[in-house]
């Protein structure tokens, strides 16, 4: 069964979901991929200000493909999460509270998630056409001249996605694949 | 000697690059379709649910497959017969990729100095070529956009040949076992054993095109292919990586001679958007 849960996520959402859970999310996410984590980083050490709020927020690790003529965006699933990982922990430091991608994280994110009572999700690589349909409204916010890097505020329908890394060190892909992994020589 | 105009060789590639982000081959589709009934994990099947009706709607909507519209590979086999007319055949090729990639709404992955600036070509040009001089007087074109994701995921190596069928076993399941959720499975495996390194990683990235599932014509390596199909969906990934039976949906394998001292291997890993479209000319 899914869940539905609103974006910004509330810290009693943060902390009621769990590695495994399906979600379905609504609400308002923001999109950046490397370039972007790049500059809100390099922000936050000029001590400037963020071109968001972003305490509380979530965001996806996304750059998507051009918007056709009448088309809200164009393709839009998840870019691999771990080019971010180097400037995770200091966005959830700042108050960041979700994150969607696909892909394997390093502990020192998986640490920062439960420090700072955070929630890693995952959307289906390669599912962009159909995530895209979950998409309602677009907008480029900063960082317009990177492309398809550009940082974007999304409005999402039911935006479907699954809790990889919950708030107490829950982890899917570990759990996962050690529950249908088959020992080498021992029959299942 | 038969002439080829490259205006039809920039047109079949701007054709083909828009309908291989498009269209999923139906080799792929049924593959899919096995794997959602063979799969034991909720999670996976969900997965799996999700990128089948992904590929309905990209073709019916022609919206890409995947927003990582990929580097533009291009694979052409030119009879040795055939003349190229009116133009270059990779200025040829890289006009087709630019035309494709604009009108169909495709995105654009390409930086142009790799290690320091990385600003976008913003045509996604130029594309990869492999170019091949066969018997005949046809042209064939194959455009095989590759994402970053699965990519990114490529492994190479030279075992000592005492390490054997075991060595290569054991390092491309590790690969693929490694690579975990990262290249969008359930992948395809392309591996390339023998020759010398960039002759082990073309092979690798060939035996992509073989039509999804079907063996080596030669035996010992169809049983290879078998094993390691078995070993990778013993590691438990999964579609999506949340755990589950199905990590791959095939293995392909292709064997080269090598060197009395070595035993080159090299994986490179297909993601469920396992895109490539071809034609003759
Ligand atoms: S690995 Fe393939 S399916 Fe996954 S995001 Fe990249 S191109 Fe798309």
């Amino acid at each position: 069964m899914e869940k539905k849960i609103t974006s910004p996520i509330s810290p009693d959402v943060v902390e009621g979901l769990k590695a495994g859970d399906q979600v379905l999310i609504s609400g308002v996410i923001y999109v950046g991929r490397d370039a972007a984590h790049k500059r809100l980083v390099e922000t936050l050490d000029k001590g400037e200000k963020l071109p968001f709020d972003i305490k509380g927020q979530t965001i996806y690790y996304m750059g998507p493909s051009p918007t056709k003529p009448g088309h809200v965006i164009g393709s839009a699933g998840p870019t691999t999460s771990g080019r971010m990982d180097a400037y995770t922990p200091r966005l959830l430091a700042v108050g960041l509270r979700a994150m969607i991608g696909k892909g394997l994280r390093t502990d020192k994110v998986k640490e920062a998630i439960k420090e700072h009572k955070a929630v890693y999700l995952a959307a289906t690589g390669g599912a962009a056409a159909l995530i895209a349909k979950s998409i309602t409204k677009s907008e480029i916010i900063a960082y317009e001249e990177l492309g398809p890097e550009a940082l974007l505020r999304l409005e999402v329908k039911d935006f479907p996605a699954v809790v990889i890394n919950d708030s107490k060190g829950g982890d899917l892909y570990q759990e996962g694949k050690a529950k249908y992994r088959i020992q080498v020589g021992t029959k299942k | 000697m038969r002439e080829i105009k490259a205006k039809d060789i920039t047109e079949t590639v701007a054709r083909l690059s828009k309908e291989a982000n498009y269209y999923l081959g139906e080799d792929v589709i049924s593959a899919l379709k096995k794997a959602r009934e063979q799969e034991e994990s909720p999670a996976g099947r969900q997965i799996l649910d999700q990128i089948l009706e992904n590929a309905k709607i990209a073709a019916k909507e022609q919206m890409p497959l995947c927003q990582d519209c990929g580097l533009a590979v291009v694979f052409v086999e030119m009879g040795q017969d055939a003349h190229i007319a009116g133009g270059e055949l990779i200025q040829a090729i890289n006009e087709g990729v630019r035309k494709g990639y604009a009108e169909g709404y495709l995105r654009k992955s390409v930086v142009k100095q790799p290690f320091s600036s990385r600003t976008n070509t913003k045509d996604n040009t130029p594309a990869i070529i492999h170019t091949e001089i066969v018997p005949g007087d046809k042209l064939k074109i194959t455009v095989a956009p590759k994402g970053g994701g699965s990519e990114n995921m490529s492994r190479f190596t030279v075992l000592k040949p005492a390490q054997g069928r075991q060595g290569v076993v054991d390092f491309v399941v590790n690969a693929v076992d490694e690579a975990g959720s990262n290249p969008c499975p359930p992948t395809i495996i392309g591996v390339g054993i023998g020759g010398t390194a960039e002759k082990a990683v073309i092979l690798a990235k060939k035996a992509l095109l073989r039509e999804v599932g079907k063996p080596s014509p030669d035996p010992e390596v169809a049983e290879l292919e078998k094993e390691l199909l078995q070993r990778i969906n013993s590691t438990g990934v999964g579609p999506g990586g949340v755990g589950g039976r199905i990590t791959s949906l095939a293995v392909h394998v292709e064997a080269f001679p090598a060197h009395i001292a070595s035993l080159p291997v090299a994986v490179n890993i297909q993601c469920h958007s396992a895109r490539h479209k071809e034609a003759v000319l």
